[in-house]
């Protein structure tokens, strides 16, 4: 009854979405009020209907109703419950709709919190928003409907994969969900000031909340992506260029350009119409990345051909909304004013520079993922585009980018002095030139190009510290002045410093970590020892493990270094009873910032295992830095300026003092 | 993780990694790096985007073994890719080459900055055509003839 009610709520939100889409949309264009006015009742009913239905589908999950035939499929009555709730979008019914959910519900935000939005752009915002959801709220219902039942009903299920019981699954596809799902709003903001011929400051100013709680949300989704396939697939890798992985990167590459360019548009009244176009892109690409991903156009373009409704359905809602977006930039964007004016030398231009690099990075993943495809499709030509391509492609374009990054900054809006600039960055350029000199010094000519990369962090790191020194006047002036300063810098400023600090850290965990890891792959039997740096490494002995719905070995590993144990690891090899499956599940340790690793290969009934045993060198900087991203992103969201609600900064702030 | 995202998505079985095998190892370690970074760049046929240093599979496997016995031959980098070539295609190269059926794909990123950067500087053209001209020697007497009235 409660799957048949999920159904039912499905089928209400597809209605109401419609509505949400058609009459605010009329009312806007027909100038009648009370059209408009339901826009934001009709979406926040939206939400809640998908949300009822989301609940139902959980609640199978939960009590393993496997008349339910996408529980049957993902479920297992043993499966600890919080792989029950994560299963829920562990297959592609539910994650579609997890994907509806959060596009609900970032709907329902906006016509909650959007008060002080002009009334028509908030009509045409939430049209835009109900009308994405209508089109998948249809893919969902004729294509992936997740509340089919199943007759006669088995006793057990199929379980989940086992590579996706891991508490990764329960974060992170909700994070990049988020990020993803959350760029449709600057898209809708887009769609709307296109519709309405109209965008000043005001707009800018309420699509950057928007656009960076989308990037912070992608940050941490693409960061814990990446640690999940770093400690659970048991080969160390961290970043494949996968095709997979390109589809998240590409919005996140995009939004970043969006930001930057936004911060233009809102300061200076620049750039307007090629923020709209970045609004669109951004969006279009986490669109292009759902297709990539649920079409199985990557297993092959075959395997597209041979079951193609999925694929087809999502490939028109692309063309829908892409083409249609562009159709009418194309049409309006030369009604758009022209805003400020600025000299190439000049912050604005800074944000210029980029805004391209960005960009054509984006564009060589996006055509390095889709050119194989392209090309078997229309020769029947079969090329591999790999990790080697994009380390050739995309490395050069981020090394100009990573330099400018501290230069931006401290140069003045209209027209900046690059000459000033580089005499407040002279701490930084002394880091440079220690850390190259210490590098070449210590390790010699052969590591010069790890040190250029070292080199390029500190850069990044010191640079952008030193533009917050100057700001607070740091040893030019007395530090309670210092003190005083800081505190009154507004947390946007803070928080770019931070973003910038993060993206250091995260460049300096990638250098460090590929030049000084080390593997070492061997055969041991309980007893023996390996020595990896300072540290013994011995094979105490096997126990055997189970839970869940698998059984396996877990070997107990001793580390040692001077004598005393510091650490005991215990990798397993598991195998999941209901799919047949063996897992290798490492195990790992950190040692500050680095990390010991140690994965298992078959263990042989006289005890002797195959071992591969990595360190990596303050790996965890890659990601550390990326949380120190979303940080700074997050302490810039929560900046007076940009907070929801808070439209009269001067008088309000007087009232209340107590900031 | 593309393990990990064709679990997610698309469901394909998996096997447990493991790639390299200890008895796969050269001892000679110059040779051994040459034929690690040699397999990074080579693609396991039957898998989804790996190379065959990273995959288990039995043909990755084979592959392994056939570049380390073409390096202990004293065959070059260059002249085990060729061989490999002549033998699986183009689609065993996890970098294209460059040549005719790729240009776009290489020429890509490029494109992208040249036209970039040329619309970049349209922007800056257009500011020079919108700023306004210099001040006449008539304007000029007049504008301090009135600072000086205020003074």
């Amino acid at each position: 009854m409660i799957v048949e009610l999920g159904h039912y709520a499905l089928v209400l939100a597809l209605a109401l979405s419609i509505a949400g889409a058609v009459l605010p949309l009329y009312g806007a264009l027909a100038g009648d009020r009370r059209l408009m006015g339901i826009a934001a009742p009709v979406s926040i009913a939206l939400f809640v209907f998908v949300a009822a239905s989301f609940a139902a589908l959980t609640h199978a999950y939960l009590v393993s109703d496997f008349s339910v035939r996408n529980v049957v499929e993902n479920s297992h009555s043993m499966k600890p419950l919080i792989f029950k709730i994560s299963g829920v979008w562990g297959n592609h019914e539910g994650s579609m709709l997890l994907w509806v959910l959060i596009l609900a519900l970032f709907g329902a935000l906006v016509a909650a919190f959007g008060n002080n939005l002009p009334m028509r752009l908030k009509a045409l915002v939430l049209a835009v928003q109900s009308a994405i959801g209508t089109a998948f709220l249809l893919f969902i219902l004729t294509t992936s409907n997740p509340f089919l039942r199943l007759v006669p009903a088995p006793v057990e299920g199929n379980d989940l994969n086992p590579v996706l019981q891991d508490i990764g699954l329960a974060i992170h596809p909700p994070l990049l969900y988020l990020g993803y799902v959350g760029c449709s709003i600057s898209f809708a903001f887009a769609i709307a000031a296109l519709i309405d011929g109209r965008i000043d400051a005001a707009w800018a100013r309420w699509v950057r909340p928007w656009t960076l709680t989308a990037w912070i949300f992608l940050t941490l989704g693409i960061a814990m992506g990446s640690y999940w396939a770093y400690y659970e697939l048991g080969w160390g890798g961290w970043w494949f260029w996968d095709p997979v992985e390109n589809a998240s990167f590409m919005p996140w590459l995009a939004a970043t350009a969006l930001l930057h360019s936004a911060v233009v548009m809102e300061k200076r009244d620049a750039l307007k119409v090629w923020t709209i176009l970045l609004a669109i892109l951004t969006f279009s690409l986490s669109l292009l990345g759902t297709f990539l991903v649920r079409s199985g156009v990557l297993t092959s373009v075959h395997a597209f051909a041979t079951d193609p409704t999925r694929g087809i359905f999502i490939l028109v809602i692309l063309c829908l909304f892409i083409g249609g977006s562009f159709s009418l930039f194309a049409l309006r964007a030369g009604t758009l004013a022209q805003g400020g004016l600025f000299a190439p030398i000049s912050r604005e231009g800074s944000l210029v520079l980029n805004n391209l690099l960005l960009t054509a990075a984006c564009a060589t993943v996006l055509v390095g993922t889709l050119y194989p495809l392209a090309l078997e499709a229309l020769t029947g030509e079969k090329i591999s585009v790999g990790a080697p391509f994009f380390d050739m492609t995309f490395g050069p374009l981020m090394v100009p980018l990573l330099i400018a990054v501290p230069f931006g900054p401290f140069l003045a809006w209209k027209r900046g002095d690059l000459l000033a600039a580089c005499q407040r960055l002279f701490a930084a350029f002394a880091a440079v030139l220690l850390t190259i000199g210490v590098g070449l010094f210590f390790a010699g000519p052969s590591k010069a190009l790890t040190f250029f990369g070292i080199a390029l962090a500190v850069w990044l790191l010191v640079g952008s510290l030193s533009e917050f020194a100057f700001r607070i006047k740091l040893f030019r002036a007395p530090l309670a002045e210092s003190f005083r300063r800081a505190r009154g810098l507004p947390r946007a400023a803070f928080g770019m410093t931070l973003a910038h600090c993060g993206l250091g850290l995260t460049v300096l965990g990638i250098i460090v970590s590929t030049t000084w890891n080390t593997e070492t792959i061997t055969t041991m039997k309980p007893g023996e020892s390996v020595t990896i740096g300072s540290r013994i490494v011995t094979l105490d002995g096997f126990l055997p493990v189970s839970g869940g719905t698998y059984t396996g070995t877990a070997a107990r590993f001793t580390v040692r270094e001077g004598g005393t144990t510091v650490a005991t690891l215990a990798p397993e090899k598991r195998l999941y009873q209901v799919q047949n499956m063996p897992t290798t599940e490492s195990a790992i340790h950190s040692f500050g910032l680095s990390q010991l690793y140690i994965s298992l290969g078959d263990v042989k009934a006289d005890g002797t295992t195959v071992v591969r045993i990595y360190y990596k060198v303050m790996i965890l900087l890659i990601w550390l830095g990326a949380i120190v991203m979303a940080l700074g992103g997050a302490l810039s969201l929560s900046d007076r300026r940009l907070r929801v609600g808070a439209p009269k900064p001067a008088r309000a702030s007087a009232a209340v003092p107590a900031e | 993780m593309r393990r990990l995202f064709a679990a997610l998505f698309l469901v394909l079985s998996l096997m447990p990694a493991f790639a390299v095998q200890p008895d796969e190892v050269l001892p000679d370690p110059v040779l051994e790096a040459r034929a690690r970074s040699l397999s990074a760049e080579l693609r396991c046929l039957i898998c989804q985007s790996q190379s065959i240093d990273d995959s288990d599979a039995t043909i990755a496997r084979d592959l392994r073994i056939l570049i380390r016995e073409r390096l202990k031959a004293g065959d070059s980098d260059a002249a085990v890719k060729a061989f490999l070539v002549d033998r699986y295609g183009e689609y065993v190269l996890l970098r294209p080459t460059f040549a005719w059926h790729t240009l776009l794909l290489w020429a890509a990123a490029p494109l992208v900055l040249i036209i970039g950067a040329a619309l970049s500087f349209g922007l800056f053209r257009r500011r020079r055509a919108a700023e306004p001209a210099a001040l006449t020697v008539e304007e000029q007497r007049r504008v301090e003839a009135l600072l000086a009235r205020d003074d």
